[in-house]
């Protein structure tokens, strides 16, 4: 066996706190929204199509506050857009790097963002909450195949920005932060099983779009049995660099517990629902539509994981 | 001095084993520098300097090694003094995660914050292994050693090389630096002083840094990650991207089986064939 010291860091915190807790939070309610949305409209039955109206929806307003809470985390706000561009006298252009998760995001959030705000457009059309003739003729242009290309991309962006900001974290020289590579998978996972437990709130006020709490519920579940798997290996990582104590000690362990309190209700489902397979085999999901407290402690869980993940390597 | 040209590699040999820990060197990067002063402290013995931070970019470390029982006649071991910069690593862990382009390697290839394009990110401070930037906080951006660029370029040697008196800070070309830190290590242990040893001298550590060290400890002593710990945040990205790529992949599983598998209540109508967009742009 080989015994590993623990790993050495002499690092200042970034003091990344008040406002990237909650961007990380609704990062990941963001993306995981507009995945969800396009997984029920592109592989579910025509009567999912309320509910994904609902995620597109979720998607758009959970991301609004993101751009601005992440602008005035900056020391220097008003060069938000030194981000994407290079002003260096003699090096102007464009700026990427595929090797900072943080650059590599921002590109990522500006081109999640065009598709959440047309997708966004597109459900207030199809609502008919916008009555223009040329709206619904645009919209038209996202019938068919062109449609469904469209939401698949913004899936794929959906679900990197839900998960990058784990990977943002691993690629600094911070305890914890820097002791696990597991951070981007746990991220995604809690983004995910929130955003199914947000948009699962969010059906109880569109009569037509109930048809589909089943799925959400079936998938919060799923998502945190995901979750609950990198959680595991989150803390594998963190025994060898001797981090456990700084990321689960006092006063952090209150955090985590209430984020553990968030994976109770989908944890709790999928023994209960295991319990209950009938004779053909199906699981039977029983929607909790009178419940407000089973989702809402899943997205007060998801809150308290990344605010015990980032306030715990810094303070 | 010879002259300094642009194009070659310059940098600091710290000799930490003839520090007097006269702060000289801090006083002189502060004058020169026009860096904030330090409000009277007494942290901890002779140090009241604390850290490297955005106004403090020399700091002598005074590491208290005083035996607790009275020894014979020592190596001068009681106290460990070192004046701490920062490295100009030639894999900068700063330089690699910036988002904006604001850290580059300048002509005399040493690594510089451009504060006009710094948009105070916070990313290099979470990279950085030697704590070394911080944000000025009347500029709101990231500030840390610039290895005096602004003397660089007039054709001056840094401020702190000039002032200390002991030759504790050399500056030089680098590799000018690695003979005479060579030739001194040789001295060294010739005379029986074993653990004298050079920190960032070879690639090892970050692939060589430009300002390197003569340490009386090891490193962990003085607060410098040894070298299996000296590694880049960018480790981490492979890893990082992959775990999260299987958690997706898992998570497009998870979402079709809830599909699949959810029970449809008895008031729905049962499954229609056909494309549920088209559906919806029907509807």
């Amino acid at each position: 066996m080989i015994l590993l010291a623990e790993a050495q860091h002499f690092v200042r915190p970034p003091e990344w706190t008040w406002y990237i807790v909650p961007y990380f939070f609704l990062a990941g309610l963001a993306g995981g929204s507009y995945f969800i949305a396009t997984l029920l409209r592109l592989w579910g039955e025509p009567s999912d199509e309320p509910a994904a109206r609902v995620g597109y929806y979720a998607a758009f307003l959970t991301f609004l506050p993101c751009p601005i809470l992440l602008t005035l985390d900056l020391t220097q706000p008003l060069r938000f857009w030194h981000m994407l561009w290079n002003t260096t006298p003699g090096s102007e252009g464009l700026n990427f790097k595929s090797g900072s998760p943080m650059s590599v995001g921002s590109w990522a959030l500006v081109a999640f963002g065009l598709f959440a705000t047309v997708s966004f457009l597109e459900v207030l059309v199809r609502d008919q909450k916008i009555r223009r003739p040329l709206a619904g003729r645009a919209v038209r242009l996202l019938d068919g195949t062109a449609g469904r290309l469209w939401i698949a991309v913004g899936a794929v962006l959906g679900l990197f920005i839900a998960g990058y900001t784990g990977v943002l974290l691993a690629v600094s020289n911070q305890p914890v932060w820097s002791d696990t590579w597991a951070l981007g998978g746990l991220f995604l996972a809690s983004g995910l099983a929130g955003s199914a437990a947000l948009l699962l709130l969010r059906v109880r006020y569109r009569a037509d779009a109930r048809a589909s709490a089943g799925m959400l519920e079936l998938s919060e579940r799923l998502f945190t049995l995901l979750e609950l798997a990198l959680l595991v290996v989150f803390v594998l990582t963190l025994i060898p660099a001797g981090a456990l104590d700084d990321a689960f000690g006092f006063p952090w362990i209150l955090l985590w517990l209430v984020a553990f309190a968030g994976m109770v209700p989908g944890l709790r489902g999928l023994v209960t629902s295991r319990l209950a397979v009938t004779a053909d085999g199906a699981v039977v999901a029983q929607p909790l539509l009178t419940s407000v407290s089973a989702p809402g402690l899943v997205l007060i869980g998801v809150l308290a994981l990344r605010a015990a993940v980032i306030l715990s390597a810094q303070l | 001095m010879a002259e300094i040209l642009p194009g070659q590699a310059y940098g600091f040999f710290t000799d930490t084993s003839v520090c007097i820990g006269c702060k000289a060197c801090e006083v002189a990067c502060k004058q020169w520098n026009m860096l904030s002063g330090n409000e009277p402290s007494f942290i901890d013995g002779f140090d009241n300097t604390g850290q490297l931070d955005s106004q403090n970019w020399r700091y002598v470390q005074m590491i208290d090694n005083v035996p607790d029982v009275t020894l014979g006649t020592g190596q001068g071991k009681a106290w460990l003094m070192m004046s701490d910069v920062c490295k100009h690593c030639q894999h900068a862990s700063c330089m690699d995660v910036c988002p904006t382009g604001a850290i580059i390697r300048t002509e005399f290839d040493t690594v510089f914050i451009q504060p006009d394009v710094c948009n105070g990110c916070r990313n290099c401070i979470s990279a950085c292994p030697y704590s070394v930037i911080g944000i000025d906080e009347e500029r709101n951006v990231a500030r840390k050693c610039t290895l005096c660029y602004d003397r660089l370029q007039g054709g001056m040697e840094p401020a702190c090389a000039k002032a200390c008196p002991t030759q504790s800070i050399q500056f030089g070309p680098l590799d000018e630096l690695q003979q005479r830190a060579d030739k001194r290590l040789a001295d060294l242990h010739s005379q029986g002083v074993a653990e004298a040893n050079l920190y960032g001298r070879d690639e090892e550590v970050y692939g060589g840094l430009n300002a390197f060290f003569l340490l009386m400890d090891k490193p962990e002593a003085y607060r410098l990650p040894n070298t299996a710990n000296a590694t880049l945040p960018g480790r981490n990205n492979a890893g990082g991207w992959l775990t999260g790529a299987v958690t997706a992949v898992l998570g497009v599983l998870a979402g079709l089986i809830a599909l699949r598998r959810r029970q449809v209540s008895p008031q729905e109508p049962p499954p229609q064939e056909g494309s549920p967009t088209a559906e919806a742009g029907e509807r």
